[in-house]
């Protein structure tokens, strides 16, 4: 028996390589990356021939994923959660065009926004398509959870989610491996017209999977990955989701728990056991890290009948993860807290590196823009978004990926000229390339700046999609030769940068200027 | 036997390394671990703390709750402080001394240092300076480490084991100025404690 000693996210990489999988599908984002990088830099995976390397964005991942899987074969597709937002139009039509080879759709979500804009918790997107969801609370389930998950998506020929927290992702433990399973041989669907989602076919596909829910609401009660612990305390009954399971025990030092206690690891939510911890107990806890999904199915709209406790009634914050300190505290314990944080310790937040690009192109631009008001500069998702902070303060929106082009287009049209747009060149390939074909159809006057630092920098370091294809990408789509501009942010060149910002700012029309300087952390370490 | 360890310091300094070091020497040993780690944004110059939990027993939890650390361990001064409110009362501090001034509002390293003598139980030395000194400049998160080593409840062979598995790849002059630098900040620990 073979015991590794794994990240949440490397089990699951390792659990889909034993699991015989053909192919995995991802875009870098925290916490999700190392699930696929894991894969890529496996010995195992080369020798099997497992296909690794990133994909341009989530839906192109989720799509290839599900061609693989319309092939026989077994594939993976990883993302963050609002990686899923990106991916939604596939993912949940794939949901209706149900799977032929196993597909485990993986999603590592963010509670506290510890690298990230918001913290939706993806299992709705798993209800939303009505599929099973698997929600481990440790590393051995994660990796025992991928092989249950491509068995049942084989079963029921289904997509297949497994939703993690950044906790479970980036927290490393022993894993027990278990027997390794070939790949699947190319085979196709026995129903050619399975995928096809013309209305007659979908109308047919949807009520299968309709139908599918009894099976998948049989699976929640019998998997085994809902559990119910007696208790004699009927008092209280606590529903504890995935990881929430082990700040619960952790607050029992011989990890008996005097209430009932129902382990939430698999969705549709399992109704015999729900139904007895619900007739059993006086009240409910519910702990779950996320939004407060089980907690609202169980209380109802209109909270009649059963007392819950959880996010709703302020037991537990409404926003942010959870940890052992605010389980116990949910149920009565006394607090544990050491000494205050002294008062001269200061904060001390991310910051751009020394030496990185970002720095200089954020100064050039800084010091041209300073003739006019401020509030002109649309920025996106990566590193440069700390150009928000100061000393820089130089952008003035981080929403999506591929926003910054977009928004700035679309405050142009409002009349805020110039406007400027400000991408980095991995997500520029992710969602930006669409947007400036917008821009360029609208003779949008913008500026972008497309800053390239040739990877993807802030996940730490992955490939760039686009690198060495950016000009000839802005050219195809139709921005004009002479307003394409390539700088070297050095501050050696800080004057002549500072002039060819200033003449397209000056433009009436859509140009882009590409700071071009290799990142100073891929940089290092290849040296 | 049962050790909760907040790794503390900024993002690059290593912290990384001595949590590599020590699970492999508790793995080596029978022991369960579990191990949270920062990821992402925040290891851009900002601070940076790791979870990590060794055990006889099961361990419920990646996270260790608030004032249950046995132990605090930071390679940069002002971090070992930013955690205290998850240190047990009897818990230790194991800290380099060599402020990271990456933050204009840095507070002055003397007022610093008078915070952590002012605590309890603390190992206080200037890891990057004895790395120097023994010529393993790049070390200074294994002197610390080695300050740490007679707090762990680890043989202290374990922990050179693990150094030997963790940098044999790096050849055998790192592994030795990694070893050095683990000699090194135990003695300082030895004497001072």
């Amino acid at each position: 028996m073979q015991k590794l000693l794994l990240l949440g996210d490397e089990a699951i990489a390792q659990a889909a390589i034993d699991a015989g999988i053909s192919g995995i599908y991802a875009y870098p984002g925290t916490p999700s990356t190392e699930i696929t990088e894991y894969v890529q830099n496996s010995k195992e995976a080369k020798e099997k021939g497992i296909r690794s390397s990133w994909s341009a964005n989530e839906k192109t991942a989720m799509e290839a994923a599900l061609g693989m899987s319309y092939a026989g074969k077994r594939s993976m597709v990883c993302m963050k959660h609002v990686g899923l937002n990106v991916a939604a139009d596939g993912f949940i039509n794939s949901a209706i065009t149900g799977v032929n080879g196993g597909m485990l759709v993986v999603a590592a979500d963010d509670p506290s926004m510890h690298s990230s804009q918001n913290e939706q918790d993806s299992r709705f997107y798993g209800k939303f398509a009505l599929i099973p969801i698997l929600e481990p609370s440790n590393q051995q389930e994660a990796y025992d959870m991928v092989h249950y998950g491509f068995e049942i998506s084989e079963k029921y020929k289904i997509p297949v989610m497994l939703r993690l927290t950044t906790r479970l992702a980036h927290s490393r433990a022993g894993v027990v491996i278990k027997e390794k399973k070939e790949q699947n041989k190319l085979k196709l669907p026995s129903n050619l017209t399975q995928f096809v989602l013309l209305p007659a076919i979908a109308r047919r596909q949807y009520k299968d999977l309709l139908n599918n829910q009894n099976n998948f609401n049989k699976e929640s009660d019998e998997s085994g990955n809902n559990k119910y612990f007696e208790g004699k305390d009927k008092k209280l009954g606590i529903i504890a989701c995935g990881l929430a399971y082990n700040y619960l025990m952790e607050n029992y030092h011989d990890r008996i728990v005097p209430h009932p206690v129902l382990k939430i690891s698999q969705y549709p939510l399992p109704k015999k056991l729900v139904e007895k911890i619900c007739n059993e107990c006086e009240e409910i806890l519910v702990l779950e890290d996320g939004y407060p999904l089980v907690e609202e199915l169980i209380k109802g709209f209109l909270s009649r009948g059963i007392i819950v406790k959880g996010r709703l009634d302020g037991t537990i914050p409404r926003d942010g993860e959870l940890n052992p300190n605010i389980v116990a505290k949910s149920l009565g314990h006394k607090e544990t807290r050491g000494n205050d944080i002294p008062s001269l310790v200061a904060p001390r937040p991310p910051s751009l590196c020394a030496g990185c690009p970002h720095i200089d192109s954020y100064l050039d631009l800084n010091q041209v823009l300073e003739e006019f008001t401020k509030g002109r500069v649309f920025a996106d998702i990566g590193c440069y978004t700390l150009g928000a902070l100061p000393p820089y303060n130089s952008i003035n929106s981080t929403v999506d990926m591929g926003a910054s082009i977009t928004m700035a287009k679309g405050a142009a049209d409002a009349g805020l000229v110039p406007s400027v747009a400000v991408i980095g060149d991995s997500t520029f390939a992710h969602s930006g390339i669409t947007g400036l074909l917008d821009a360029v159809n609208d003779k949008s006057p913008i500026t972008v700046f497309i800053l390239d630092n040739a990877t993807t920098a802030m996940t730490g370091g992955q490939g760039s999609a686009a690198t060495g294809k950016i000009e000839n990408i802005c050219r195809g789509i139709g921005v004009e030769d002479e307003h394409i501009h390539i700088l070297n942010p050095l501050k050696k060149h800080h004057e002549e940068n500072m002039k060819i910002i200033q003449q397209e700012l000056d433009y009436h029309g859509v140009s882009v200027i590409i700071p071009r300087r290799e990142c100073i952390q891929t940089f290092g370490k290849k040296k | 036997m049962k050790k909760d360890i907040i790794l503390a310091g900024v993002g690059g300094q290593g912290i990384l390394s001595i949590a590599a070091t020590i699970g492999f020497a508790a793995v080596d040993m029978g022991l369960h671990l579990k191990q949270a780690e920062v990821h992402g944004m925040s290891q851009r110059g900002g601070d940076v703390q790791s979870h990590l939990r060794i055990s006889d027993k099961d361990i419920a939890s990646d996270l260790i709750p608030y004032g249950k650390a046995d132990m605090i361990i930071s390679v940069e001064p002002m971090e070992s402080l930013r955690y205290l409110p998850m240190l047990s009362p009897e818990g230790w501090v194991i800290t380099n001394t060599k402020p990271f001034i990456n933050i204009s509002n840095y507070p002055d390293i003397s007022e610093l240092l008078k915070e952590i003598e002012s605590l309890p139980r603390y190992i206080a030395l200037d890891a990057d300076k004895i790395a120097r000194e023994i010529g393993s400049a790049k070390s200074a998160n294994m002197v610390v480490l080695g300050a740490s080593a007679p707090f762990l409840d680890i043989p202290y062979e374990k922990l050179e084991k693990a150094i030997e598995m963790l940098f044999g790849r790096k050849g055998e002059s790192v592994v030795k100025a990694n070893k050095n630098a683990l000699k090194a900040g135990l003695e300082y620990s030895e004497k001072n404690k």
